[in-house]
């Protein structure tokens, strides 16, 4: 069997294992037979024995978050992917056009305002789509550059704007009570998540994720130089806007209802690129489920090992980082 | 322009005049001596516990708010004070104070009101030497409360008025005591305080933010946590069941009735969610000062309503009149606590 076929068959099964392993494990025991058995009375619509407080919490507070987590980290992983193909750089994630500094500062606005939940998931969402939208008109405006370089400059010439207007409102911020939310939403978590937040991300999500898969083949083509892709009769431009505009909508989709995650979109992908190459069509698949199923791990791992939330941030970084070692140690495949 | 700039010129020239001061000394929380001039006219307040010390002593020497007033706040305050100018703080979370704004209001002291921990002693030492002004650090806990009044009205020359403060406040924490000594261990209710819009956040055990918790021998739940600011997973909060849940944001006091997940506590099936009042400054956690002796009442009134059989009317009443200098209207009463969730659903 192939490393590729391989590859696959073990991000799945180590997803669909951490499912279950998710959806048995939290702070509020319920074991595994009780778990079936309301899953099992849900299903047939019949009567059961437990108590209302752990269906409460399968149905209303784990099961949400366990999709969730896979949702998020599935989203973020395949729009790292889609710019790290477009921008042919390894080094590139889902922010470098700004998409999560614009849902932090849309976030953190809201947040300022003290709008409630709803709205800051909203300001978060528009916040990141605007941003996007505002480096790609300036930077495709840049003429006599390389296209990617001006989009990229302006990438982070924004971001780093965007950034001061957020230290800005932190500054200004009640100390002691707008300050503490605005550092808790950055850090990042799915500690708040409803069945109401994932019904809202996950279509947003997939509106993004549709066209990548659709234009698979022909977004391996923009790795190529602009006018080897061109004579292939592939509208660079056109495709670009694209793919930007799919990835925006994923990343901004799940960072409106997480905050600011990193790492995933940034080494998942990369990851995934070590175990079965370049190639789009192959990657995109992989990357999600390697995303999906990391991001689960991290999320599980922070709502159950303490009695308090471990921040995913800490947690992505400390065991990606092994973990992305080691896997560049063990895969020979290169970019 | 250049009058603006001759104006703190003027006043570094000053400083050492200022220096030579000749008031008596009195020692801060840290220990320091803090000697200032013969009549302590001007006082800046470092944040805002010390603004509402300071303002409770002698309101006109208070030179400004760390922030300015909102209107929603600024109604509950005798106009003249309500718009003093807005300085910025040089302690709490993040400075926004410029030493040069500070200097300008001219003031005889400064005085900062909260935590004593060495990095607050350091700055106090060290704004001192570059400003020449005295700066005083004195402990926010409530229980410390009484002792920083007396402190203060040595240090401001108010001794009367601040002694009339400091026994007026021992004899409310005491009235408190008693009353809790007397509700038995099993008739304390296990209280949840949620912060933040999704209710998440809470304090942990000896956390400045359920201060008034312990104040009121309450039962935390999450006592078992880490002191200080925490996220909590709501699985470990259905799991530790809170009987009462209190909060300072009405987001999360709407969304808990909603939120399936809070509904499934005890509190939510019980209605016992419950909402603190804010204005003109919280009652229950922030700011970390004075101003939380009326969500130790609120909160006291909520828990053990048999022991508590107080007129809260009253308590605000009495307490606006001496710490905000104002009696709040009828209008103002019924504002404050008929917002909903102050007093339940």
């Amino acid at each position: 069997m192939s490393v590729r076929r391989a590859s696959y068959l073990v991000a799945a099964a180590a997803l669909a294992g951490l499912a279950a392993l998710a959806f048995g494990l939290g702070r509020y025991p319920i074991s595994v037979p009780e778990l079936f058995t309301l899953l099992g009375a849900k299903l047939t619509g019949s009567e059961h024995a437990l108590s209302s407080t752990a269906e409460t919490v399968i149905l209303q507070v784990r099961g949400p978050r366990v999709l969730a987590a896979m949702v998020v980290g599935a989203a973020l992983a395949a729009a790292g992917t889609a710019y790290q193909g477009m921008f042919r750089n390894p080094l590139v994630s889902p922010d470098i056009l700004g998409v999560s500094t614009g849902a932090a500062l849309g976030a953190v606005l809201a947040i300022f305002l003290s709008l409630g939940i709803l709205m800051t998931q909203a300001f978060a969402f528009a916040g990141g789509l605007l941003a996007v939208g505002l480096v790609y008109a300036v930077g495709s405006r840049l003429r006599g550059h390389d296209p990617l370089l001006a989009l990229v400059l302006t990438g982070v010439v924004i971001g780093t704007l965007l950034g001061s207007a957020i230290a800005l409102l932190k500054y200004l911020a009640d100390p002691y009570n707008e300050l503490p939310a605005i550092t808790f939403w950055l850090l990042g978590s799915l500690a708040a998540i409803t069945p109401r937040d994932l019904a809202s991300a996950t279509p947003a999500a997939l509106a993004g994720l549709l066209p990548l898969l659709l234009l698979r083949w022909r977004v391996n083509l923009l790795a190529l130089p602009d006018d080897e892709a061109r004579a292939l009769g592939v509208d660079t431009r056109r495709l670009r806007v694209v793919v930007v505009a799919c990835a925006t909508l994923m990343t901004a989709a799940a960072v409106a209802v997480s905050g600011i995650i990193g790492w995933v979109g940034l080494l998942i992908p990369h990851a995934a690129r070590l175990l079965v190459g370049p190639d789009f069509g192959r990657l995109l698949p992989l990357a999600m489920l390697m995303g999906a199923a990391f991001m689960l791990a991290v999320d599980t791992l922070g709502r159950t090992a303490a009695s308090i939330e471990i921040p995913p941030g800490v947690l992505t970084a400390l065991i990606g980082t092994p973990f992305f070692l080691w896997l560049f140690a063990v895969a020979r495949r290169t970019w | 322009m250049k009058r603006g700039l001759v104006l703190p010129l003027l006043l570094l020239l000053m400083v050492p005049v200022k220096a030579a001061l000749s008031g008596e000394a009195v020692a801060d929380a840290t220990g320091r001596e803090i000697r200032p001039a013969a009549k302590v006219e001007r006082v800046y307040a470092a944040g805002p516990p010390a603004s509402t010390v300071i303002f409770a002593i002698a309101p006109e020497k208070l030179v400004g708010w760390t922030r300015a007033l909102r209107p929603h706040e600024a109604e509950f305050f005798p106009e003249k004070y309500a718009a003093l100018p807005e300085l910025g703080r040089l302690t709490g979370r993040g400075n926004t104070a410029n030493v040069e704004v500070v200097l300008r209001a001219r003031p005889d002291l400064i005085v900062d009101v909260g935590s004593t921990r060495a990095s607050l002693a350091e700055l106090a030492v060290q704004v001192e030497r570059q400003t020449g002004i005295p700066y005083a650090l004195f402990d926010g806990r409530l229980e410390a409360t009484p002792a920083t009044f007396r402190a203060l009205g040595r240090l401001m020359g108010d001794v009367p008025r601040a002694e009339a403060l400091a026994a007026w406040f021992e004899g409310e924490l005491a009235d408190i005591r008693a009353r809790v000594e007397r509700v038995p261990q099993e008739k304390r209710p296990r209280v949840y305080y949620g912060r933040g819009p999704a209710g998440l956040q809470t304090g942990g055990r000896g956390s400045i933010n359920v201060e008034v918790l312990e104040l009121l021998g309450a039962v935390n739940v999450a006592a078992e946590v880490r002191a200080g600011l925490v996220a909590v997973p709501i699985e470990q909060i259905l799991l530790w069941n809170p009987e009462v849940i209190l909060t300072t944001d009405p987001h999360f006091w709407r969304r808990a009735w909603t939120d399936p997940a809070w509904r499934a506590t005890a509190a939510v099936e019980n209605k016992r969610v419950y909402l603190s009042p804010h204005r003109p400054f919280g009652w229950f956690d922030f700011p970390p000062g004075a101003n939380r002796l009326l969500g130790a009442w609120w909160a006291g009134k909520i828990l053990y309503p048999d022991a508590f059989d107080i007129d809260l009317r009253r308590k605000v009443l009495e307490f606006h009149t001496r710490f905000y200098h104002q009696a709040p209207t009828p209008a103002q009463l019924d504002a404050l606590l008929g917002e909903p969730g102050v007093l339940g659903k």
